[in-house]
C-alpha cells in the first residue's frame, strides 16, 4: 500500500492509493459536508455537496470529493466563494422539497441557504439514495428501488418483498434525511401490500 | 403473453443479464407492453432483483407497463419539428382522439406519445402511426391521416 | 459463397463483381432511406419494377433502393446512372414517363428536375444542384450508389480494401499512428482526438478491450448517423474492425437507437453478410485476427448517448453516467478499456487508411481536419444532410447550400449542437464551422444538428423547449441537473406565459452556474447552454416577456391575441367557417370580429385569411382594440363606376 501525500486546506495529509479525497480529509479531521455519503456504502456522488477545488499540474477544477481518488501532490481547498455559492444553491434546491429536514436545516445555517428561494415541490424525497443503496448493498434484499428518471424520478417499495422483510428490519429508516422514506413505506403498506389471504 | 414465449426470448439472448434491455425490448415489441408476469419471469431467470427491473422498465421510454392501444401514434417533438409547428400537430391529434400525450383511450384503440426524434427532420413536422411515418404534416393533413384509422371528426 | 480467406481472394472477388457490371448500363437508384420511405419511396420502387417488367426492359435496366443521399425534403429522390440525372419528389404516376422519356429516349423530364428558387434554372445532374454543388461529400457520396442490403455494391466501390490493407500491410501500431497523424477528432460532439483515445486503450494493461459505435444520435434535429448506418453500414463496420485491430480488441458493439428500426435492420443484415464473406468473425481474410460485433438497441433515453451512460446501458442497467475521473478508454465497459466513437468518426477511418493521413489533413482547418456532415433543418429552403469541409462559414452553409430562408422571412438564429449547444445570431454568421470556433461564440458544433430559425421563432421559447427536453431526459441522479433544470423549466415556462418577474434572469444564471460547475455529466454541464446563448444575443426578448408581457416573435400562445383589422376585412367568411372554437362573429358583408373570450389562440384564422386581404394580425404586449360599433361593420362595396 503506497502512501500518497496531498494538501487539504493548507494541511499536509497522508493517504493511501485508492482512497477518496473525502476519506483522506475525514482521516485528517477536516470536515466536508455530505448528504448522500455513508461509510458502509459505495460512494454515490449524487448530492454534490462535497464538491471541492482540486489543483494538480497547474490546473484547477471542481471535483466531487466522495468519488475523486487522491493523487500525489494534489492541492485541495474545501471552501471558496464559488464552492460556498454552489453548496448554498444545492441546499436551496433541496429545501424546496424538504424545508423541515433537520440535516438540511443545519447545513443551511452554515451556508446561509434560504429555504424559500424556490417554490415548494410536492415530493419531499431528495434522492440521496441512502435507502435504496443500503437495502441493496448491506441487507441485499432490494426491497426499495428507484423508478423513472429526470424530474419524475422517485423511490418505490417492491410490495412483495417489503411486506415480508421490512417490518422486522427498518434499518434504512434512520438514514432518511427527510422522513420521506417512512411516509412512502406507510403508504405502500396501506395501499398495495399483498393481503395475508393471497 | 405465455411463459414459453418469454423463455424463448430469454434463451435467444443466452440468459445473459447484460441483455436485460434487449430481452425487454423483444417482449415489448411483440406484446406491445410489459405485463408483471413477464417481468417476474425475466427477473427469475436472469437472477436480477425486481427493483432493478422496475427501474429499467420505467427509466427507458420504449417500455410500457400498461397495455397500449391497437394503434400507436407518435408525434415527433424534436427541435426541427418543433420549430416547424409540431405543437399544433399534437394539439390536433389530442383533440381528434380525446386523449393527451402519454395516454391510451378507453377502448384501447389509440395510444399517443411524443417522441424526441425519429430522424426524419427534413420532413418536419412528423407523425408516426403504427410505425409508418408521415412527413410535412399540417393540422388539416393530420386530421386526414387520422380518418384512415377511424377517428370521429 | 466461400469465405474470402486472403486479401488476394478479396481483390479477385471484387474484380469478378466489377466484370459482371457494365458501367454504361442504365441504373435507376431510388433512395430507400427512412425519409424517402416516409414520402412514398416504397411505392415508387414498386412502380419502377412493374413498369420495367411491363416494357420488357429487365435485361436493359437495373433498379435499386439505395442509401440516403441527404436531400430528404425533396424526396423521393431518384438518380439515373450513368448520366447522373437527378429527379426529385417522384411519384408512382411519374414512373411511366421517366421510363419512356429518360430510359428509352434519353430525354430529360424537366418538371422533375431541381429548380433554383432565385434564377428558376433547372439542374439536370445531381452535381449541378446548388444544394450539392458546394458540398464535399467524401463520406456520404456512396450512399446513393449502394443498395445497403447488398454487400457486393460496397465491394464494387472498393469496400473493405482499407481493412485488407491494414491487416496485411500495416501493423496495429501503424494503423494507430496513421489515425493519430490524421488528427481525426470525434464527430459525436466532444471532438476528442480519436488517435489519442485509441492510444490510451492500446496502452492500458488489461488484455480484453472493446470498440463501440455510438449510434444513439439523440440530438433532436440530427439524422446524419441514421443516413450513414442505413445507407452505408459496411463503411462503419470496416472502420470498426480496423479500430479493433489498432487497439487490440476482438469484440465490438454497435449501440443503435431503437427509434431507427431501418438502421437496426440494415446493420444486422450487413453483419451477417460480412460474416459470410469472412470479413468478420474468425481469422479475417486469413490474417489471424478475430473480431466479432454485437448490436444493442437503445430503449428511448437521450442520456444513453453519453459515453459512460451508453456503456452502462450495454451492461444491461439504467443509463446513469459515471464520473470521468478515470477515463473510459482505460476503465469503460465492464471496467475494461473501451474506445467509443461516433458513427461518422468510424466512417472516416477506412478513408484515412486508404488515402492516407496527409490526404485527410489537407481538408479543413488547422485544428479541425476533414469534413463534417450537418443536418440542415428548420426554416431553410434546401433541407437535408450537408457534408462540407471544416472551415466553411455558417453563412455559406445557410445561403449558398441551404438556399436561405423560405417564404421571404428574415433569418434570426441558427441553433447548433443540440441541447448542449446554443443559438448563433446573424452578426456571427461568418464564423467558420469547426470544433473550437463555435464554442467561443457560446455554442458548439456538436454532432451536426443545425436548426435554422426565422423571425417567427421566439428565443425564450427555444430555451424553454431545450430545458423541457432535458428535464425529461436527465437521468435524475445529481441535484444540480435534476433540481436545477426543474426550477429553470418552471421559471422559463412562467416567462413565456407572462408570469415572469424581476430577478428571474439572475436566478436562472445562478442555476446555470451550479449546473455547469457541479453536474455529474456533460448533459447537466451543458444543459444551460441554450439559455445562456439566447440570453447573450437576445436579452431584449427576455426583457420584453418579463417587463412588458410581450413576445416580440408573436409566438408565445399566452402572450398573443388575434385581431381582425376592420380596415382590411372584406367578410369573405373563410375564417368564420374554419374557426374550431366558433369564436368569430360575422356575416355577409359584415366585418368579422374575434371574440377574445372564446378564442383559443390556435392561429387558424391567421393562416386561412387570403394573403390579398391579410386582415388577421397577431398582437402582443398591448391590449386588443375594442370592437368597432355595429353600424361601422357593414361593408359597402364600391361599384366599378365610383373607382
Amino acid at each position: 500500500m503506497s502512501d500518497i501525500f496531498l494538501e487539504i486546506d493548507g494541511k499536509e495529509v497522508k493517504a493511501t492509493k485508492g482512497m477518496t479525497v473525502l476519506a483522506a480529509a475525514q482521516s485528517a479531521g477536516i470536515s466536508i459536508p455530505t448528504l448522500c455519503y455513508h461509510e458502509k456504502l459505495e460512494p454515490f456522488g449524487g448530492c454534490r455537496l462535497c464538491i471541492v477545488e482540486a489543483e494538480a499540474r497547474g490546473w484547477t477544477k471542481l471535483v466531487v470529493s466522495c468519488v475523486y481518488p487522491v493523487e500525489e501532490k494534489l492541492i485541495v481547498r474545501t471552501r471558496s466563494e464559488k464552492i460556498d455559492r454552489i453548496r448554498k444553491t444545492i441546499l436551496e434546491l433541496l429545501l424546496a422539497h424538504a424545508p423541515d429536514s433537520p440535516a438540511l436545516h443545519d447545513l443551511a445555517q452554515v451556508y446561509g441557504a434560504d429555504k424559500n428561494r424556490f417554490e415548494k415541490e410536492a415530493s419531499f424525497c431528495i434522492h440521496c439514495g441512502l435507502c435504496v443503496r443500503y437495502c441493496a448493498e448491506v441487507k441485499k434484499k432490494n426491497a426499495v428501488g428507484f423508478v423513472d428518471r429526470g424530474i419524475r424520478k422517485e423511490i418505490s417499495f417492491i410490495p412483495e418483498i417489503a411486506s415480508k422483510e421490512c417490518n422486522d428490519c427498518k434499518e434504512c429508516f434512520p438514514l432518511c434525511p427527510t422522513s420521506y422514506l417512512q411516509a412512502a413505506f406507510v403508504l405502500t403498506e396501506a395501499l398495495v401490500f399483498p393481503s395475508s389471504s393471497e | 403473453m405465455d411463459i414459453d414465449r418469454i423463455d424463448q426470448i430469454i434463451d435467444k439472448h443466452q440468459v445473459a443479464a447484460s441483455s436485460l434491455i434487449q430481452i425487454l425490448l423483444d417482449i415489448q415489441s411483440e406484446n406491445h407492453w410489459l405485463p408483471r408476469e413477464a417481468l417476474e419471469r425475466v427477473g427469475e431467470r436472469l437472477e436480477v432483483p425486481s427493483s432493478r427491473i422496475q427501474h429499467i422498465a420505467t427509466f427507458y421510454k420504449a417500455f410500457s407497463l400498461v397495455p397500449k392501444g391497437r394503434h400507436e401514434i407518435h408525434i415527433c417533438v424534436g427541435t426541427a419539428c418543433h420549430v416547424r409547428g409540431a405543437t399544433r400537430i399534437l394539439d390536433t391529434v389530442e383533440e381528434a382522439i380525446g386523449i393527451k400525450s402519454g395516454e391510451t383511450d378507453l377502448d384501447l384503440k389509440f395510444s399517443l406519445e411524443t417522441v424526441n426524434c425519429l430522424g426524419c427532420c427534413a420532413l418536419g413536422p412528423v407523425l408516426e402511426v403504427d410505425g409508418k411515418v408521415h412527413g410535412k404534416m399540417s393540422p388539416v393533413k393530420t386530421a386526414d391521416v387520422l380518418k384512415n384509422y377511424g377517428t370521429k371528426n | 459463397m466461400a469465405r474470402l480467406n486472403s486479401p488476394e481472394a478479396l481483390e479477385n472477388f471484387r474484380q469478378e463483381i466489377l466484370s459482371k457490371r457494365d458501367p454504361k448500363k442504365p441504373c435507376i437508384s431510388i433512395c430507400a432511406g427512412a425519409g424517402c420511405i416516409a414520402s412514398g419511396a416504397d411505392e415508387v420502387i414498386a412502380a419502377f419494377s412493374a413498369e420495367i417488367e411491363k416494357e420488357g426492359l429487365q435485361a436493359q435496366v437495373d433498379t435499386k433502393g439505395t442509401g440516403c443521399p441527404g436531400f430528404c425534403e425533396r424526396g423521393p429522390v431518384v438518380v439515373i446512372y450513368p448520366e447522373e440525372i437527378c429527379y426529385l419528389q417522384v411519384t408512382p404516376e411519374d414512373v411511366p414517363e421517366i421510363i419512356s422519356q429518360t430510359i428509352k429516349e434519353k430525354k430529360v423530364v424537366d418538371r422533375l428536375l431541381y429548380e433554383d428558387p432565385v434564377t428558376g434554372e433547372r439542374a439536370i445532374h445531381e452535381s449541378d444542384i446548388t444544394f450539392y454543388k458546394n458540398q464535399q461529400r467524401t463520406v456520404l457520396c456512396n450512399n446513393i450508389k449502394i443498395d445497403s442490403k447488398n454487400i457486393d455494391d460496397y465491394l464494387a466501390l472498393d469496400g473493405y480494401s482499407a481493412l485488407a490493407k491494414a491487416l496485411s500491410k500495416m501493423t496495429a501500431v501503424d494503423v494507430l499512428e496513421e489515425v493519430k497523424k490524421s488528427n481525426l477528432r470525434g464527430r459525436g460532439g466532444a471532438g476528442f482526438p480519436a488517435g489519442r483515445k485509441w492510444e490510451g486503450s492500446r496502452n492500458a494493461p488489461e488484455p480484453i478491450k472493446y470498440v463501440i459505435v455510438n449510434a444513439d444520435e439523440g440530438d433532436p434535429g440530427a439524422f446524419m448517423d441514421r443516413a450513414l448506418l442505413e445507407g452505408n453500414p459496411h463503411s462503419i463496420l470496416e472502420g470498426l474492425i480496423i479500430g479493433g485491430y489498432a487497439i487490440g480488441s476482438n469484440e465490438g458493439y454497435i449501440y443503435v437507437r431503437q427509434e431507427y428500426p431501418l438502421a437496426v435492420k440494415n446493420i444486422n443484415l450487413a453483419i451477417k453478410q460480412a460474416e459470410a464473406y469472412g470479413l468478420l468473425g474468425e481469422n479475417i481474410l486469413g490474417s489471424g485476427y478475430d473480431f466479432n460485433v454485437f448490436v444493442h438497441q437503445g430503449a428511448g433515453a437521450f442520456v444513453c448517448g453519453e459515453s459512460t451512460a451508453l456503456m452502462t446501458a450495454l451492461e444491461g442497467r439504467v443509463g446513469e453516467p459515471r464520473p470521468k475521473y478515470v477515463r473510459s478508454n482505460v476503465k469503460g465497459l465492464w471496467e475494461r478499456p473501451s474506445v467509443l466513437n461516433n458513427v461518422e468518426t468510424w466512417a472516416n477511418v477506412p478513408l484515412i487508411i486508404n488515402n492516407g493521413a496527409d490526404w485527410f489533413t489537407e481538408i479543413g482547418t488547422e485544428s479541425s481536419k476533414g469534413t463534417k456532415i450537418f443536418s440542415l433543418v428548420g426554416k431553410i429552403t434546401n433541407t437535408g444532410l450537408v457534408e462540407v469541409p471544416m472551415g466553411i462559414t455558417l453563412r455559406d452553409i445557410i445561403y449558398k447550400i441551404g438556399g436561405g430562408i423560405p417564404d421571404g422571412k428574415k433569418f434570426k438564429a441558427v441553433q447548433t449542437g443540440g441541447p448542449s449547444g446554443g443559438c448563433i445570431p446573424e452578426e456571427q454568421l461568418d464564423l467558420e464551422v469547426g470544433f473550437d470556433e463555435l464554442t467561443k461564440a457560446g455554442s458548439m458544433m456538436g454532432s451536426g444538428g443545425m436548426i435554422v430559425m426565422d423571425e417567427d421563432t421566439c428565443m425564450v421559447d427555444v430555451a424553454r423547449y431545450f430545458i423541457n427536453f432535458l428535464t425529461d431526459e436527465s437521468c435524475g441522479k445529481c441535484v444540480p441537473c435534476r433540481e436545477g433544470l426543474r426550477q429553470m423549466h418552471r421559471i422559463l415556462t412562467n416567462i413565456t406565459e407572462g408570469k415572469g418577474e424581476e430577478g428571474d434572469i439572475e436566478l436562472l444564471e445562478v442555476l446555470s452556474e451550479t449546473a455547469v460547475e457541479a453536474s455529474l455529466c456533460a448533459l447537466g454541464k451543458s444543459a444551460p447552454n441554450p439559455f445562456l446563448s439566447t440570453l447573450r444575443y437576445f436579452r431584449d426578448e427576455y426583457e420584453a416577456h418579463i417587463k412588458e408581457k410581450r413576445c416580440p416573435a408573436l409566438s408565445c400562445k399566452e402572450l398573443i391575441a388575434f385581431y381582425i383589422d376592420p380596415g382590411k376585412c372584406l367578410a369573405c367568411g373563410i375564417c368564420y367557417k374554419k374557426c374550431p372554437a366558433k369564436a368569430i362573429d360575422g356575416g355577409k358583408k359584415k366585418i368579422h370580429i374575434i371574440d377574445q373570450e372564446k378564442c383559443t389562440n390556435c392561429g387558424t384564422c391567421f393562416e386561412v385569411c387570403p394573403p390579398r386581404f391579410g386582415a388577421v394580425a397577431k398582437i402582443s404586449g398591448k391590449p386588443v382594440p375594442p370592437p368597432i360599433p355595429e353600424e361601422k361593420r357593414i361593408i359597402i362595396r364600391k361599384s366599378k363606376n365610383n373607382e
